[in-house]
């Protein structure tokens, strides 16, 4: 190995403690350790007038910081925080501006200070410590061991594999307790992930009014967002996160565009109205809410990862991470005129998951 | 430096007392013993050895700073109308994470300024941690017997960036609430359990109550306890091992030189805390950083284009972007290698391989003594090449994970920016590599040039016979030692190919492996200058035979050829420097 044979070659061990488990680099200096350099003394070491004007400077510093540090409380009751009733500097809210600043000069003021302390002032000379090996030594190491053998003889902890095996036994049947009790953090999956509120014939509203749409409202080129009307009419049942939680899986965007540009499966033929096409909001990717419309091309992108979906081509995927297209929605008018879809979505909205299949 | 009689006085007065309160203490805890040893305890000084003193007193600062605000945040998902002082989201329902967090920005004076220091010292906490590493990685002061602190610091950074995201998403506003939404995308791609796992966590559907008031628990308790514990005992290793030292004149692998811990360390690492809190309290009133009221409060159905995670999550988001869009279906049941090699895999596979190349190293360099001595990079050219693969690796990451941005702001495609990530990731490393090794080994070559005839002045002198000639000069004898003090490598060789009947014995399939692979770690090293090689340059410049190629004259006038100052004195003799006593 790399060290053989250094143990005897002059210089092993210079200026070490002789711990031989620490080689020293030693052996293969061609050079020899010049040592430690001399001390030099700084200018305030031998000039007494740099010593008191390095004292004085200190002393400035930490006056200062006191005084920032009332000055940090006079700015909290002098400048008010609210947005519009406070006062503003610099563009911004002056109570926090001013609250930053002295504080933080008050405790950099500190820092600085005892710093040019210790290096202006305090005794500068380098000193010297000797290492020892991380190891115990050799006897140390012995007497645990042997001290160890001893404790797990007495105990028979090798002998009574009966006892032994039993208490491990208990010991990782606990396991079990510790897993079982955590059970009620939720509730099963179930098909929770596959479902979404809509239904055939519920109307498709839109997101900010809850208003129903009618197809001569949307004009070509324009991406609405738009949700399930139960949102709306039953707001008695979708409080507070039962919102969020239907409302994370059912959003939808509503588009139209010139019914010769689409290319819809043969299944999906009927799924437009007059080229109104109906998408999952929700990016099959991991869940994001795809957003930016680039209506010559019908392409939409979402803006976590940016996968893009072709709405004319039924939603398939064009480029990025996501490897599902974007569920569609079949769409259909209701009696009164208004948007409606003609079914539930026929696959699950959203990220990809172990069951989906 | 004043001795008068009254100072004198009054400095026994104060060493009596002192003496009083030490031994009230030790007489109950006994603490005589370890203050000796400790109080002047010596630490080497380096600027590096810095950074791990902002990860500790940022950390320190994220205590107090998140004390404060836990006095006012409430964690909880309930439904409430805003009515706040905040105009343009007065009368929305928003949770009341978020609609607290408003308060704190705008109705607990001083409480934007601890929101604002809260998150900056999270990001220096983690900028710091992450540069310390790599000082720590480059230096090779992760070598025995310090691979259980590396595993310690490892395990720390890991934690650091959980719980930055942790804290990140508490106050439920529309960006973090969207960051929310990926991760549970991310915990949807497990196989088998991915959606019981977000079932759990999340108390049933995404985003349901329950997530914020347990991620407040993780955020505020369980995690800063575990960081605790973790960096208490990485001091604790620290002060047990003593630190590791840059090599230098009297500095050797058997001592360490310094500055005792009282007084002198005692100042600096005190003052330097109060530098990195003024510094953070004034990034925390000069310097917006995530004003969640611009983004409004969480709504799954909607987000904010162009939307960024903290920089420590970059990285991860960037793999996500550029994965290739594959997905299996096996049997009825979707694994999703799009989401769970870039979001799960990498981060357990990056963490998984730097916890264990200490001990991979120490494998192939078949190198089991203790170092405390430091390694400058290029004299590990190997183990610096792969930090910088690493690191570039890191960085092409994190620039994917702006490809929008970058996509944006410099007119390119964005597609064609994926396509040249998708390959880059996997050839730029590798280009990394091979570039920094050679450039360590031109260094160290360069070294070897600079110690046997001197550095180059770039003074050019023409000889009397119209020749032109650089003035090369000595360099002094203590930059000398520390150019060739480093350790020569030499790789491990096999094992002899007979036994000592005769016997062929071919070496086994591993040893055969590491020889090898440690002959490709070493086996390039330039070869530092013997003795004798350093005696033959000096003789060969006091004897001024050729300066340089053609150059007699003023070059070999000014002993030009001469490595080292003072006149030919090389190799184990008097550099007019202290000697230390030899072994004999
Ligand atoms: C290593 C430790 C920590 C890191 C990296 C960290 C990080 C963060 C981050 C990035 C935020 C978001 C801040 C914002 O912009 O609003 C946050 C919020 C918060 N943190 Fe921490 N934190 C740490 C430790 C703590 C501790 C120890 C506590 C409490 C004792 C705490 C209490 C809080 C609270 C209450 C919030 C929410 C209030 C708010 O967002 O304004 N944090 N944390
Ligand atoms: S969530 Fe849409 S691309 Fe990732």
């Amino acid at each position: 190995m790399s060290d053989d044979g250094q143990h005897d070659s002059p210089g092993a061990g210079s200026n070490g403690a002789g711990d031989n488990s620490l080689l020293p680099i030693g052996p293969q200096e061609p050079l020899d350790n010049p040592g430690v350099p001399d001390h030099q003394p700084r200018p305030t070491d031998v000039d007494p007038a740099l010593e008191r004007r390095a004292e004085r400077q200190v002393a400035a510093m930490f006056v200062v910081a006191a005084v920032m540090a009332l000055a940090f409380c006079v700015v909290y009751f002098l400048y008010d925080p609210h947005p519009e009733t406070g006062e503003t500097a610099l563009g911004v809210g002056a109570s926090n501006l001013a609250l930053g600043v002295t504080l933080g000069l008050s405790l950099l003021l500190i820092g600085l200070g005892a710093i040019q302390w210790a290096r202006k002032l305090m005794a500068d000379h380098e000193m010297i410590e000797y290492r020892h090996s991380a190891a115990s030594t050799v006897e140390d190491r012995q007497e645990a061991i042997a001290a160890f053998q001893a404790g797990s003889e007495e105990s028979g902890l090798g002998r009574r594999k009966l006892i032994r095996n039993s208490m491990l036994a208990s010991m990782a049947m606990l396991g079990l307790p510790a897993v079982v009790l955590l059970r009620d953090l939720g509730p099963l999956p179930g098909v929770k992930l596959e479902q979404t509120v809509w239904r055939r014939g519920m109307r498709v509203v839109s997101d900010v009014s809850g208003r129903p749409i009618r197809p001569s409202e949307v004009p070509i080129g324009q991406l609405v967002n738009a949700e399930p009307a139960v949102f709306f009419e039953h707001a008695e049942e979708f409080e507070g996160n039962e919102l969020l939680n239907e409302k994370a899986k059912a959003a939808v965007i509503v588009v139209r565009m010139p019914p010769e540009e689409i290319t819809p499966y043969p299944s999906r033929k009927d799924w437009d109205v007059e080229g109104i096409l109906c998408y999952s909001k929700i990016c099959p990717h991991v869940g994001c809410p795809i957003s930016l419309y680039e209506q010559q091309t019908h392409n939409v992108l979402c803006p976590c990862h940016q996968s893009t979906f072709d709405l004319a081509n039924n939603g398939v995927v064009l480029f990025g991470p996501a490897s599902r297209n974007l569920p569609q929605l079949p769409l259909g008018v209701d009696g009164e005129g208004y948007l409606i879809a003609m079914s539930g979505f026929q696959e699950p909205v959203g990220a990809s998951f172990w069951e989906r299949g | 430096m004043s001795s008068s009689p009254a100072a004198r006085s009054k400095a026994g007065a104060a060493s009596r007392s002192t003496a009083g309160v030490v031994t009230w203490l030790d007489e109950r805890l006994g603490i005589g013993a370890l203050t000796k040893k400790q109080l002047r305890k010596v630490f080497p000084d380096h600027w590096s050895f810095m950074l791990g003193e902002i990860a500790l007193w940022s950390f320190v600062i994220l205590l107090l700073t998140g004390t404060f605000l836990s006095f006012w945040f409430k964690p909880s998902m309930a439904e409430v109308e805003y009515m706040g002082s905040y105009a343009n989201l007065r009368g929305l329902h928003m949770s009341e994470a978020y609609a607290s967090t408003l308060d704190l920005s705008f109705d607990v004076r001083g409480g934007l300024l601890m929101r604002q220091m809260h998150h900056w010292s999270a990001n220096l906490f983690l900028a710091s941690m992450t540069i310390h590493m790599l000082r720590v990685f480059f230096t090779g002061a992760f070598r025995k017997p310090r691979e259980l602190n590396w595993m310690i610091g490892l395990a720390l950074l890991m934690l650091g960036i959980i719980e930055g995201f942790a804290g990140y998403s508490l106050p439920d506003d529309l960006l973090s609430g969207t960051g929310l939404r990926i991760a549970q995308g991310l915990m949807l791609s497990i196989p088998v359990v991915g959606s019981y796992i977000s079932f759990f966590v999340f108390g049933g559907e995404f985003p349901g109550d329950d997530f914020i008031p347990r991620l407040y628990t993780v955020h505020v308790l369980l995690v800063p306890g575990i960081l605790l514990a973790l960096i208490t005992a990485h001091m604790l290793l620290l002060v047990y091992h003593k630190h590791t030292q840059f090599p230098g004149p009297g500095r050797t692998n058997n001592n360490v030189v310094g500055f005792p811990l009282m007084p002198v360390y005692m100042a600096k690492a005190g003052g330097f805390f109060f530098i990195v809190f003024g510094v953070t309290a004034l990034m925390g009133g000069l310097l917006q950083i995530n004003p969640i009221w611009m983004y409004g409060p969480y709504n799954p159905a909607e987000v904010t284009a162009g939307s960024q995670p903290d920089w420590y999550m970059g990285w991860l988001e960037g793999g996500l972007r550029i994965m290739p869009n594959w997905e299996t279906n096996l049997w009825g049941y979707t694994l999703s290698w799009n989401v769970l090699i870039p979001g799960v895999l990498l981060l357990g596979v990056l963490f998984a391989l730097l916890a264990f190349y200490p001990f991979i190293e120490r494998w192939i360099t078949g190198d089991d003594r203790e170092h405390h001595l430091l390694e400058r990079p290029r004299n590990a050219p190997t183990r610096t090449a792969f930090g910088v693969a690493g690191m570039t690796a890191y960085a092409l990451l994190w620039i994917a994970g702006g490809n929008d941005i970058l996509a944006y702001e410099f007119g390119l495609s964005l597609n064609a920016i994926t396509y040249v990530m998708r390959v880059a990731i996997f050839v730029v490393p590798v280009l990394a590599f091979i570039i920094t090794r050679r450039w360590c080994l031109s260094l160290q070559r360069h070294d070897r040039e600079v110690v046997l005839h001197g550095y180059e002045t770039g003074v050019i002198v023409r000889s009397p016979d119209g020749s032109y000639a650089e003035i090369h000069r000595p360099i002094n004898p203590v930059r000398a030692y520390e150019l060739t003090m480093h350790e020569q490598h030499t790789p491990v060789e096999l094992p002899a190919a007979h036994d000592a009947n005769g016997v062929p014995a071919p070496a086994q399939g591993k040893e055969r492996l590491r020889s090898r692979l440690s002959h490709f770690w070493y086996a390039d090293d330039v070869s530092k200058p013997t003795k004798e090689e350093l005696e033959a340059a000096a003789h060969h410049a006091t004897n001024g035979s050729h300066a340089l190629e053609d150059g007699h004259g003023p070059a070999s006038g000014n002993g030009a050829h001469l490595g080292i100052e003072t006149s030919g004195i090389v190799g184990g003799q008097d550099f007019g420097l202290e000697q230390k006593p030899k072994a004999p």
